[in-house]
Formats: C-alpha cells, sequence, structure tokens
C-alpha cells in the first residue's frame, strides 16, 4: 500500500494562478503545403481533463508539439500559465512545467528506471558539479529530496521491483508506466499524455486509466490527454475535442461529442461537417 | 623525486634481457594508452553529445601544450600554473568553438560538420605552429622553478626495476607514473560526473535523444557546450603529457592525436569503455611493435609503428565496422 499521498510527494505540482492554464487560440500549422492544424482554438482550466480525440493524421500529436515548443504554428498564439510561449524554446517550457509522454515510448533504454526519473527532475536538481562529487551541503539536500520524490512516485506507479532495472529490458506496459512517471516526476503544472493506452491489452488499459484517475484526483493538475481507446475517453474526459484534418469538429463533454453525426461520420471516413470559426473557449 | 632512481635488483630478482625488453615495452604501451585514452574520451563525448565527429582533436591538443610551455617556461610561471593555464584555454577553445562555429551548424549534414572541423583544426595549427616556431620547446617539470628550466623535461630520474648490473632492467619514466596517475583521474571524474551530477544524467539522456532530453527541461545546447569544454580540456591535458616526452613540444606533436581516430574507430565511437579498450589495444600494438618489429621484421624499415594504429585501424574496420563495443546505428564517413 502507499503511504504518501501524490500531492505530498510533489508540493511543487500543480497550479495556484488564477485564469486557464492553457489558451489555445486560433493556431494554423502548415509543413510545405500540408496544413497539420488549421484554426484550432481551446482552453485548458486547472484540474481539468482535456482529451483531444481524431482519426489518424488528425493533428493531434502536432498539437502536442505545438504545445511542447517542438513546432512553431505560423498563425495563431498559445500562452502558458498566462504567458505567451509561442518562441520559447522547448526546454523552458518544460521547465515551465509543461510535461509529456510520447505516442511511441520515448525514454532512456540505456539507463536505469531510477535515473530515467531522476532525469525528469533535471529542472528541479539544484547543485553544480563540484558540491555533486563531494556530496556536500545543498547538493546532500537536494539529492535527497529529490530521491524522496522519485520513490514515491515509484511507489505510486507500483514500479518498485524494477527500479534498478534497465528500462531497455522492461515489457512494453512497464515502460509506459515509467513514461508516465518520468512526466510525474518533472512536477508538472500541466501534463500531455500522448495515448498512454496504446498497444496495451485490457488489464493493462485499466491499470493506466487508474493511475491518471488518481493523478487527477491527488495532484488536481491539467492534462490533455490524446487517446484512440474511447472507453478511456468517456470514462477520464472532462471535454472532449474532436478533430480531423487539422480542424475542429466539435468540442463538449464526452457523451455530447460521442453522439455528434459529424464525429462518428469523421472516423467511419463519409464527409462531414467542421468548425470553420472557433467559439473560443472550452464547451 | 628519488634521486638515483631505485633498485630493487636484490629483492625482486634480477630480469632476463627478454623479460626487460617485454616488460618495458609494456610500460611504453601503457604511457601511449594513457594519452589516447584522454584524446580519445573528450572525441567521443563530444561524438556522443552533439554527434559532431571532431577532427579539431590535434589543434586543441597543441595548443594546450604550448600554452602550458609558453605560461610555464617563457612567462616563467612554472608547470603547475602552465597545466592550469593550459586546461582552462583550451576548455574554453573548445567551448568557443562549439558556440561560434558549430552551433550555427546544427541538422546539418555530419559530412560538412566533419570537414568543418577539419578546416578548423588546420588554421589553429598553423597558427600555433608558427608561435612554437622551428625548434622543440620544453613544458617544464613539477620541480623546475620556471625561468632556465632543464630543456629535456621531467629530469632524469626514472625508477628502475629489476636491473641486474645494467643489462636487464625495466626503467619506467616519471612521466609515465604522471600519465597514468592523470588518465585514471580523469576517467573516475568522468564516471562519477556522467552517474551522479545532474549534468551529467543531462548528458547521457541528450546522447540517446536530444528532443526526449529537451521535453525534459534540459538545455541541450549547454549539454553541447559542455561537451566541447570537456573535450577542449582532455586534448590540452593530452597535449601537456605529450610534450613531457624527450623531444618536447614541436610541431608535429599534434600527430599524436591523429591517432585517436584509430583508437575511436577501434573501440568504438560511443562509448568510453570502448575508447579505453582502443586505447589499450592502439598503445600496445604500437609498443609492441617498435621493440620487436626491428628484430623480427627488419625489412619493414625504421619507424613502422607509427604505422600499425592505422593498419590495426583498417583491420578492425573490415571485421567489425561498428568497432568492438560500439552500437550499430553509429554513422561513419
Amino acid at each position: 500500500m502507499r503511504t504518501t499521498l501524490l500531492s505530498e510527494a510533489l508540493p511543487d505540482a500543480g497550479w495556484n494562478g488564477s485564469g486557464p492554464l492553457v489558451e489555445v487560440d486560433d493556431i494554423h500549422l502548415s509543413f510545405e503545403g500540408v496544413k497539420a492544424i488549421d484554426g484550432v482554438s481551446f482552453e485548458v482550466s486547472n484540474h481539468e481533463l482535456f482529451a483531444i480525440i481524431g482519426p489518424n493524421g488528425a493533428g493531434k500529436t502536432s498539437i502536442f508539439n505545438c504545445l511542447s515548443g517542438v513546432y512553431r504554428p505560423q498563425e495563431g498564439s498559445i500562452r502558458f500559465l498566462g504567458n505567451s510561449i509561442i518562441s520559447t524554446k522547448p526546454w523552458k517550457i518544460a521547465a515551465m512545467g509543461m510535461a509529456r509522454t510520447f505516442q511511441n515510448i520515448e525514454l532512456f533504454p540505456n539507463m536505469t528506471v531510477l535515473d530515467n526519473l531522476m532525469l525528469g527532475r533535471h529542472s528541479s536538481l539544484d547543485y553544480g558539479f563540484v558540491s555533486a562529487m563531494v556530496r556536500a551541503g545543498r547538493a546532500e539536500r537536494s539529492e535527497t529530496q529529490n530521491r524522496q520524490i522519485v520513490e514515491a512516485i515509484i511507489q505510486f506507479l507500483e514500479l518498485e521491483p524494477v527500479r534498478k532495472s534497465y528500462v531497455a529490458m522492461l515489457p512494453y506496459g512497464i515502460q509506459k508506466r515509467v513514461e508516465l512517471g518520468r512526466a510525474l516526476a518533472m512536477s508538472p503544472k500541466l501534463l500531455l499524455l500522448d495515448e498512454p493506452a496504446a498497444g496495451m491489452n485490457t488489464e493493462e488499459t485499466e491499470d493506466m486509466a487508474r493511475f491518471i484517475m488518481d493523478i487527477k484526483r491527488e495532484l488536481g493538475i491539467g492534462m490533455i490527454l490524446v487517446e484512440h481507446d474511447m472507453r478511456v475517453v468517456m470514462d477520464l474526459a472532462d471535454t472532449v475535442l474532436a478533430m480531423d484534418f487539422g480542424k475542429p469538429i466539435t468540442i463538449g463533454r464526452p457523451r455530447d461529442v460521442q453522439e455528434n453525426e459529424d464525429v462518428i461520420n469523421a472516423y467511419l471516413g463519409r464527409p462531414h461537417a467542421v468548425v470553420e470559426t472557433q467559439p473560443g473557449g472550452t464547451a | 623525486m628519488i634521486s638515483g632512481g631505485l633498485d630493487f635488483g636484490v629483492t625482486m630478482g634480477a630480469f632476463s634481457i627478454e623479460t626487460s625488453r617485454f616488460l618495458q615495452a609494456v610500460v611504453e604501451g601503457i604511457a601511449l594508452a594513457g594519452i589516447y585514452t584522454l584524446i580519445a574520451i573528450g572525441f567521443v563525448i563530444i561524438y556522443k553529445s552533439t554527434q559532431v565527429l571532431s577532427f579539431a582533436q590535434p589543434a586543441l591538443l597543441i595548443m594546450g601544450a604550448y600554452m602550458a610551455s609558453y605560461v610555464s617556461i617563457t612567462l616563467g610561471f612554472g608547470f603547475w600554473v602552465g597545466i592550469a593555464v593550459a586546461v582552462v584555454l583550451s576548455g574554453a577553445v573548445g567551448y568557443l568553438t562549439e558556440r561560434a562555429v558549430l552551433r550555427p551548424m546544427v541538422g546539418k549534414p555530419v559530412f560538412a560538420v566533419a570537414i568543418l572541423t577539419i578546416g578548423l583544426d588546420i588554421a589553429i595549427r598553423v597558427v600555433v605552429g608558427d608561435l612554437i616556431g622551428v625548434s622543440s620547446r620544453a613544458i617544464g617539470t613539477p620541480t623546475s622553478e620556471g625561468f632556465g628550466a632543464p630543456s629535456l623535461p621531467w629530469g632524469s630520474t626514472p625508477v628502475r626495476i629489476g636491473d641486474a648490473g645494467g643489462l636487464g632492467g625495466v626503467v619506467i619514466q616519471p612521466r609515465v607514473f604522471a600519465i597514468v596517475f592523470t588518465a585514471v583521474v580523469a576517467v573516475g571524474l568522468l564516471l562519477i560526473f556522467f552517474n551522479r551530477s545532474r549534468w551529467g544524467l543531462a548528458m547521457r539522456g541528450s546522447s540517446f535523444d536530444q528532443e526526449v532530453a529537451l521535453a525534459q527541461g534540459v538545455n541541450v545546447g549547454r549539454v553541447a557546450s559542455l561537451a566541447w569544454i570537456i573535450g577542449g580540456s582532455l586534448a590540452g591535458v593530452a597535449g601537456v603529457l605529450a610534450a613531457t616526452s624527450f623531444t618536447g613540444l614541436s610541431q608535429s606533436s599534434f600527430l599524436i592525436a591523429l591517432k585517436a581516430l584509430p583508437v575511436v574507430v577501434v573501440g568504438g565511437l560511443d562509448s568510453i569503455g570502448g575508447a579505453i579498450a582502443g586505447a589499450l589495444i592502439i598503445g600496445f600494438s604500437e609498443s609492441f611493435t617498435s621493440s620487436y618489429q626491428s628484430q623480427y621484421f627488419p625489412w619493414l624499415g625504421d619507424n613502422f609503428s607509427q604505422v600499425v594504429p592505422y593498419l590495426v585501424m583498417v583491420i578492425v574496420l573490415i571485421f567489425r565496422p561498428y568497432g568492438i563495443s560500439g552500437t550499430k546505428d553509429v554513422e561513419r564517413i
């Protein structure tokens, strides 16, 4: 059984400011003629679990890459914690508190689970090379504190048996969990989850959904979820944005989006309407 | 330093001439391997962190050695100040190289960037070669006082083991101890750095995938700077140690750094352990060739040992194209 709540282990996670956590306003992104994102707007508030759904190639991962600073949209604005991040470097955005997991697991396979999670603490570790070597003063305290945080996350994600294992040796479902752990280690204010349940069996999917729900309940951080498994989306999301061909189809509560004709048609490859002018805001 | 040398001949028994010759080759091989290790590790760290094959290491090496000689002998500040200045300055030049020349080349083909480092190497070497001049320079010794230091560095007080009336015995020059000590300390510090420190962990992460490291809040640009500072300093240290030989520092001292290429090719481009193994293999093949070749293969001519590292490299490339411990997806040019 867990002895610490995530909120106790990660006191600096989450955001205390007011206003929306993320504001995406009419962003456009194209690659040499291909429109990846074509006029998408939405807001995610603190504590909200916002899901983005749509067929393959709808532009879901491109939105993640714009948010995390890997792509820079040609038009539109993105604000995170109230600041524009449209030209902020990816590592600075990450250090501001935006953590992500990747569609295809992107762990450091040549490192242990523990080291992967410690690397997630990079922006929070606060000591230099010399003090690290002699393990003196601030480095000692910082190291101990970060170790405690990482151990609490390991406990939360039930990774104790593999904490010193090299990631490359672990099964897929466990690797997915380690990646979630590394994102949590960043004490995020916003968590981007790119298909956390992809390629998992029913049991692993249920475990993952439970972890996400626990994170939401205990940390209360905003999350954006891209997922194809509709049961996961319907169970977890507060708000759903449905997209196709880089354009938004509809945005609203999970039930309403699920029953929307255009969304169903998009998944079936039938012609459907898209939203041409965005209301700008969550439903 | 112990004067007159140590004679262990009585207690350890005298070595036969053949044993002495063999052990002497081992000692020389270790000395070479120590220097090669320092150069090769710098090369590997730069490659792993930035995917740049740095052919500028010879220039960084000879510049470090020149700085040490200038500060130690010409300015008369003594050996220790000289070596400190050499380490700091060659690290600084490494940093500047990355910031000014290589940062703008991010995303360009590996080949183009590698060629750029060759150009840089030639440019720096021409300038430093001019500063060195035609005659060789001394680098000083830890015991010298600066001005008026002996022109032959590191004195003449070697340790002798197994000496039986001047016929056998192994001679270990003090510089060999300095080289081994420096290489071991440098490797140890780097291992601690990579395993314990925040930036060491960040460097290991970015060497695997820069984009993912960025997503963890790692400033990958700073990782590249750090890699070049480490690579530059290591080359500078290696230069100082190389210049402690009896030939001192000359315009051709940079040649030793060229052998870092066979070393990393043999060991594999992407591992520090491989670099050390490669350094030992190349060091020993060179020293054993230089000891035995004139006896068994005299028709190969003088100085054949200088060719051996490249010969070993060619043989390894034929049978293990990715080196002894290299991973297979490493780019080759």
